[in-house]
C-alpha cells in the first residue's frame, strides 16, 4: 500500500527512510508536537517549500532545464488567491477560483515561454525565464492599483481558517482555525507531492529522464523532445502556482518580496541542489534543512558577529546580512563536490 | 580543372540573398528610431530620448560583448557576468571618489584623466578577477550547461556579497565630473554631455573590437573558433588560451560598462550587475549567441526601446523589451545574426 | 615500410557509451598514400579523429614521426605536422576564402610560392579569394578545405572523403591535387568511398570492419581481387570509371 502511494519510488536508504518518516511525523503533528505560533509558521513554510522545490526538481533534476521563473509561477498562484479573495469577497469559492486561475495562468505562461525558448536551445530557457521573471516582478510592483505594488495585498479568508475560529482543546493545545489552515496546507502539499512522485515514476517521467541524459538520442528514438520539455515546464509551473496559492492562504498576505523576489529563486535552487537533484525526496530534506537554517542560523550568525567584535574583518563576514555569502559558497561547493546532494549520498552509502 | 559553369551564378545569388539577410537587422535600428519619432511627435524630446537610448545601448553592448563571445567560443554560459559589472563600477567609482580633487576641478583634461584612471583600474581588476573566475568557477564545469548555470549564479552571489563586505551594505551616490555635468542644447533638445561621451566611447569600443576581429589573426581565430572550435585546434591553435584571453577581456569590458553605467545613473549598488544582466541576456539572445555585431544592434534596439517606451508609457519599459525579444525570436528563432555553426 | 610515419597499435576509442574502435593496428608508410577503406560506420572517421586528438583514445598508442603522441592535445599534433581535412570540410563559412587560408598558415604568414601552387591546383579559390567561404559551392568548399591543409608544410595528411558528393570533373581535380601532394613527399592517410579514386591514388590499403583493421596490403592487390573486395566491403563498393 505504502509503496503504491510512493509510486514504487522507495527511499532506497535506511537513513533516508528514517529521516523522511521523521519529517512526515513532525509535520503531521506539528501543531501538537511544537506548539507555538512561530513553530507553526516554520512548519507551514516547510510544507509549502517542499512542494515548491519538488515542482522545481521536476524541471531541473528530472528534465535538466534551468528556469529562473519558478518564483514567478509561485507568485502567480499567490496573487491569484489574493486578487480573487480581494474582489470576490471572503469565501471558499474565492480561494478555489483564485488557485485554479493562478495555476492555469502559470501553465499557459509556461507554455508560451517554453514554445519560444525550448524550441531553439535549452539554455535559452534559463536566460529568457530570468528576463521574463524580472519583468513580471517589476510590473507587479508598478501596477499598484491592481497588485498593491511593493506593499502587497492583505485580504480576508474564510473565518474557519483564522485564529478567531475556536474549536476547543486537544492534547492541551487550543484548536483554532489557524491549525485547520495548517492542515489544509499540509494535506494539499502532501497530496501534490505524492502526485509529483507519481509523475516522475510514470512513463512520462522516464521519457523526461531519457531526454535529460541524451536529448539527441531521445529525439532519434522518436520522442518529441520539445513537447516533453514544454509539458514538464507547464506541469511544474502549475504546481508551483498551487504552492503559491497555499502560501497566500496561509499568510493572508502577498507581496513581491515574499513570492516573486530573485532571492527566493536562489533559495529554491539551493534547496534542490543540497537535497539532491532528480530525487524528489531531496526536495523534502533540502527544504527542511534550509528553512530551519534560515530561521535559526541567521540568529546564530548575529551572535557570532557580536562575539568576534574585537577581531578585525571577521565580524563583517559573520554579519547576519551576509547570510547569502555563505549560501553562495555552499552552493558552489555543493555543485562541485556534492552534485547528487544529500539523498544521492545517502543512497550511494547504503 | 576550372570552375564548373554554374559556380558563378550560384555565388551571386547566394551573396545577394545573404546580404539582404545581413542588412535586415541593421535596418531595424533606423526603423525603430523613425517609429519613435512618429510615436513621440515632439522632435526635441525625441532627439533627447534617442541620444539617451543610444548611450544606454552602447553601455549594454560593452557589457554584453564579452558574454556573447565567451559563449560562442567555448559554449560557456556565464550567469556570473553581472558580478564584473558591479565590481567594475565599485572599483571605478572608488577611484573617482579618491580623485575628487580632479573630478571637481572645472577642467575637462583633469576630469577625463580621472575617468580614464578609474576605467583603467576597473578594467585591470575585473580582468584579473575574471581570470580567477574562469579558473576556479568555470573551468571545472566545461561542457555541462546545467552545472555552469548553477555554479556561475553561485559565483555571482559570492562576488556581490563580497562587494557588500568591502564597500558596505549601502548604495554609493556620486556626482559626475564637473565638466561632464549638465547638457548642451542642440536643435532645441537638451543633450546631456555625459550621454554623448558614452555614445562616443561605446562606438569607439565597438569599432576597435570589429577591427581586432576582422584585421588581426587573433580576431580571425576568435571568429573561426566561434564557428568551429575543433577545426581551429586542428589547424594548430590552442583555443583554450584564446578563450581565457577572451574571458578576461570580456570581464574587463563588463567592468568598463559598470563604470560607465555608474556614472550614467549617479548611483551604484552591488545588485546593479544582476539587474543589468537581464537586459544583457535579452541583447545576447536577440543578437544571436556568439555574434558581436548582433549584440551591438540588439543593444541599440533595447536601449532605444527602453527610452522611448519609458517616455510614452513608463510602466511598460522593461516589458517592452520582453516584447521586442519575443518579436525578434518569432522572426528569427536563433536571434538576428546567428553564428553559423559548422558542427 | 621500414620507417612508418604513423603507427597505431591496439587503439580503442569510446564515444559516449559506444565502443567505436576496438583495437586498431595500422602502419602508415612515409611518402605514400594509404587508403582507409570499409563500409559505413566501421570507424574510419573515428580513427582519423582519434589520430587528430578529437577523441581521446581509451587505450592503445599513437606513434607519429618517432614520438608517442597519444596524450597530446589536438593543437600540438597539428603543429607537429599533421594536416586534417574533415568529412564535413570544417570550412569557416563566415570568413572569406582569404581569411580561411591565412588561418591555415598557423606558424606565420602565407608563403606566396605555396599560394601560387594552390591557385594552380584550385583556380576557383583565386576567383573567389575575397568572398565569404559559406557562399562557395560544395566542390569549391572541398578545394578550400584541402588547400587549407596545404597552406603549410605538413608531414602527414589525414583526409576524410574528399570526393564525397562531388561532380566527376571536380573529383579529378581533387585527385590531381592529392597526387601533387604525394609528389612533394607528403604521406597521406585517405578515407575514400569512391573505389575508382582509391584505386588510382592508393599505394597501400587498409580495410576496417567492426572497429578493427581486417586486411592490409598493396592497393593493387585489393583492386585486382574482386572477390576480396566483395568480402571486405560488400555492397558499399562503388565501381566507377
Amino acid at each position: 500500500m505504502l509503496v503504491t502511494l510512493l509510486s514504487g519510488d522507495k527511499p532506497r536508504s535506511a537513513i533516508l527512510t528514517v529521516l523522511l518518516l521523521g519529517v512526515l511525523i513532525c509535520l503531521a503533528g506539528a501543531p501538537f508536537l511544537f506548539p507555538g505560533v512561530r513553530s507553526l509558521e516554520t512548519a507551514a513554510t516547510i510544507c509549502i517549500f517542499i512542494l515548491l522545490v519538488a515542482s522545481y526538481d521536476l524541471l531541473l533534476g528530472y528534465t535538466g532545464i534551468v528556469s529562473f521563473a519558478h518564483t514567478m509561477f509561485f507568485g502567480l498562484g499567490a496573487y491569484g488567491v489574493a486578487l480573487s479573495a480581494t474582489h470576490l469577497g471572503r469565501g471558499w469559492g474565492a480561494l478555489v477560483v483564485g488557485s485554479l486561475s493562478g495555476a492555469i495562468a502559470a501553465a499557459l505562461l509556461a507554455l508560451v515561454i517554453g514554445l519560444f525558448s525550448l524550441r531553439v536551445r535549452a539554455i535559452f530557457f534559463a536566460m529568457i525565464t530570468l528576463a521574463v521573471a524580472s519583468a513580471v516582478a517589476v510590473l507587479v510592483s508598478q501596477l499598484f492599483n491592481i497588485t498593491g505594488g511593493e506593499d502587497g495585498l492583505t485580504y480576508r479568508i474564510p473565518r474557519e481558517l483564522t485564529p478567531a475560529f475556536r474549536m476547543g482543546e486537544l492534547f492541551g493545545v487550543r484548536l483554532n482555525g489557524r491549525i485547520l489552515n495548517y492542515y489544509l496546507v499540509f494535506i494539499c502539499c502532501f497530496l501534490l507531492f505524492l502526485f509529483l512522485l507519481r509523475v516522475v515514476n510514470s512513463p512520462f517521467g522516464r521519457v523526461l529522464q531519457a531526454i535529460r541524459e541524451n536529448d539527441f538520442r531521445a529525439e532519434a528514438i522518436g520522442y518529441r523532445v520539445v513537447w516533453y520539455r514544454t509539458a514538464a515546464t507547464c506541469l511544474s509551473a502549475a504546481i508551483a502556482a498551487l504552492a503559491g496559492s497555499l502560501y497566500a492562504i496561509w499568510l493572508r498576505y502577498v507581496g513581491p518580496d515574499t513570492t516573486l523576489s530573485f532571492e527566493i529563486m536562489l533559495d529554491i535552487l539551493l534547496m534542490v541542489v543540497i537535497g539532491g537533484m532528480g530525487t524528489m525526496y531531496g526536495a523534502v530534506l533540502g527544504a527542511v534543512i534550509f528553512v530551519l537554517a534560515q530561521n535559526y542560523l541567521q540568529a546564530l550568525m548575529g551572535v557570532a558577529a557580536s562575539a568576534t567584535e574585537g577581531v578585525p574583518i571577521l565580524p563583517l563576514f559573520l554579519d547576519p546580512n551576509r547570510w547569502l555569502l555563505w549560501l553562495g559558497l555552499l552552493f558552489i561547493l555543493s555543485v562541485y563536490f556534492f552534485p547528487t546532494g544529500i539523498v544521492g549520498r545517502l543512497r550511494a552509502g547504503r | 580543372m576550372t570552375a564548373a559553369p554554374d559556380h558563378a551564378p550560384t555565388m551571386t545569388r547566394a551573396s545577394l540573398f545573404h546580404r539582404l539577410g545581413q542588412a535586415a537587422p541593421v535596418l531595424l535600428v533606423p526603423i525603430l528610431i523613425l517609429a519613435g519619432f512618429l510615436a513621440i511627435g515632439a522632435p526635441s524630446s525625441w532627439l533627447t530620448l534617442t541620444v539617451s537610448g543610444l548611450a544606454m545601448g552602447m553601455m549594454i553592448f560593452v557589457m554584453a560583448s564579452g558574454l556573447t563571445l565567451v559563449f560562442g567560443l567555448m559554449d560557456v554560459i556565464n550567469f556570473g557576468h553581472g558580478a564584473f559589472i558591479s565590481l567594475g563600477a565599485f572599483v571605478g567609482i572608488s577611484v573617482l571618489l579618491a580623485l575628487s580633487g580632479w573630478t571637481e576641478a572645472p577642467s575637462l583634461v583633469l576630469n577625463l584623466a580621472a575617468i580614464l584612471l578609474a576605467i583603467a583600474a576597473a578594467m585591470v581588476l575585473t580582468g584579473a578577477v575574471g581570470w580567477g573566475f574562469e579558473r576556479v568557477i568555470v573551468r571545472p564545469v566545461y561542457g555541462a550547461h546545467l552545472k555552469q548555470i548553477l555554479v556561475t549564479v553561485g559565483g555571482l552571489i559570492v562576488v556581490e556579497q563580497l562587494i557588500h563586505v568591502i564597500w558596505g551594505p549601502d548604495e554609493i551616490f556620486l556626482n559626475r565630473p564637473e565638466t561632464l555635468q549638465g547638457a548642451i542644447t542642440f536643435a532645441g533638445a537638451a543633450l546631456e554631455k555625459y550621454r554623448i561621451l558614452a555614445v562616443a566611447l561605446g562606438l569607439a569600443i565597438f569599432l576597435a573590437m570589429r577591427l581586432v576581429l576582422r584585421r588581426t589573426k587573433i580576431g580571425l581565430i576568435v571568429r573561426a573558433g566561434v564557428q568551429n572550435g575543433q577545426m581551429v585546434e586542428s589547424l594548430g591553435y590552442r583555443l583554450r588560451l584564446v578563450f581565457i584571453g577572451v574571458f578576461v577581456a570580456g570581464s574587463a569590458l563588463a567592468g568598463l560598462g559598470g563604470v560607465m553605467w555608474g556614472l550614467y545613473q549617479g548611483v551604484i549598488t552591488a545588485g546593479m550587475g544582476e539587474r543589468m544582466m537581464i537586459l544583457v541576456f535579452i541583447v545576447v539572445i536577440i543578437g544571436g549567441l556568439g555574434s558581436v555585431e548582433g549584440a551591438f544592434i540588439g543593444a541599440l534596439l533595447v536601449g532605444l526601446m527602453q527610452n522611448y517606451i519609458a517616455f510614452l508609457e513608463p510602466k511598460l519599459a522593461l516589458v517592452s523589451n520582453i516584447g521586442l525579444m519575443t518579436a525578434i525570436l518569432m522572426w528569427r528563432p536563433q536571434g538576428m545574426m546567428p553564428v553559423v555553426k559548422a558542427k | 615500410m621500414s620507417d612508418p610515419v604513423l603507427e597505431l597499435s591496439g587503439l580503442h576509442t569510446d564515444i559516449a557509451q559506444y565502443h567505436i574502435l576496438e583495437g586498431v593496428d595500422l602502419s602508415v608508410p612515409r611518402g605514400q598514400v594509404t587508403m582507409l577503406l570499409g563500409r559505413n560506420g566501421v570507424g574510419k572517421t573515428t580513427t582519423l579523429r582519434t589520430i587528430m586528438g578529437h577523441w581521446a583514445a581509451k587505450s592503445g598508442t599513437i606513434r607519429y614521426d618517432a614520438q608517442d603522441i597519444t596524450g597530446w592535445p589536438t593543437p600540438a599534433r597539428a603543429r607537429a605536422g599533421i594536416g586534417f581535412v574533415p568529412e564535413d570540410m570544417g570550412i569557416f563559412s563566415d570568413l572569406t576564402v582569404e581569411e580561411n587560408m591565412v588561418l591555415a598558415a598557423a606558424s606565420g604568414p602565407l608563403d606566396p610560392a605555396r599560394l601560387t601552387r594552390i591557385f594552380a591546383a584550385f583556380p576557383p579559390l583565386k576567383t573567389f579569394w575575397t568572398a565569404e567561404a559559406g557562399n562557395l559551392s560544395g566542390g569549391q568548399k572541398q578545394m578550400l578545405s584541402i588547400a587549407r591543409a596545404m597552406a603549410e608544410e605538413r608531414i602527414l595528411y589525414l583526409i576524410d572523403e574528399p570526393t564525397k558528393g562531388l561532380a566527376p570533373a571536380i573529383v579529378s581535380t581533387m585527385a590531381g591535387a592529392l597526387r601533387d601532394l604525394k609528389a612533394q613527399g607528403a604521406s597521406i592517410l585517405l578515407v575514400e568511398q569512391n573505389f575508382a579514386v582509391a584505386k588510382a591514388l592508393g599505394d597501400h590499403a587498409a580495410v576496417m570492419e567492426g572497429g578493427r583493421i581486417v586486411w592490409t596490403g598493396p592497393m593493387a592487390e585489393l583492386a585486382a581481387d574482386t572477390a576480396l573486395q566483395e568480402r571486405l566491403m560488400g555492397l558499399n563498393m562503388e565501381v566507377q570509371g
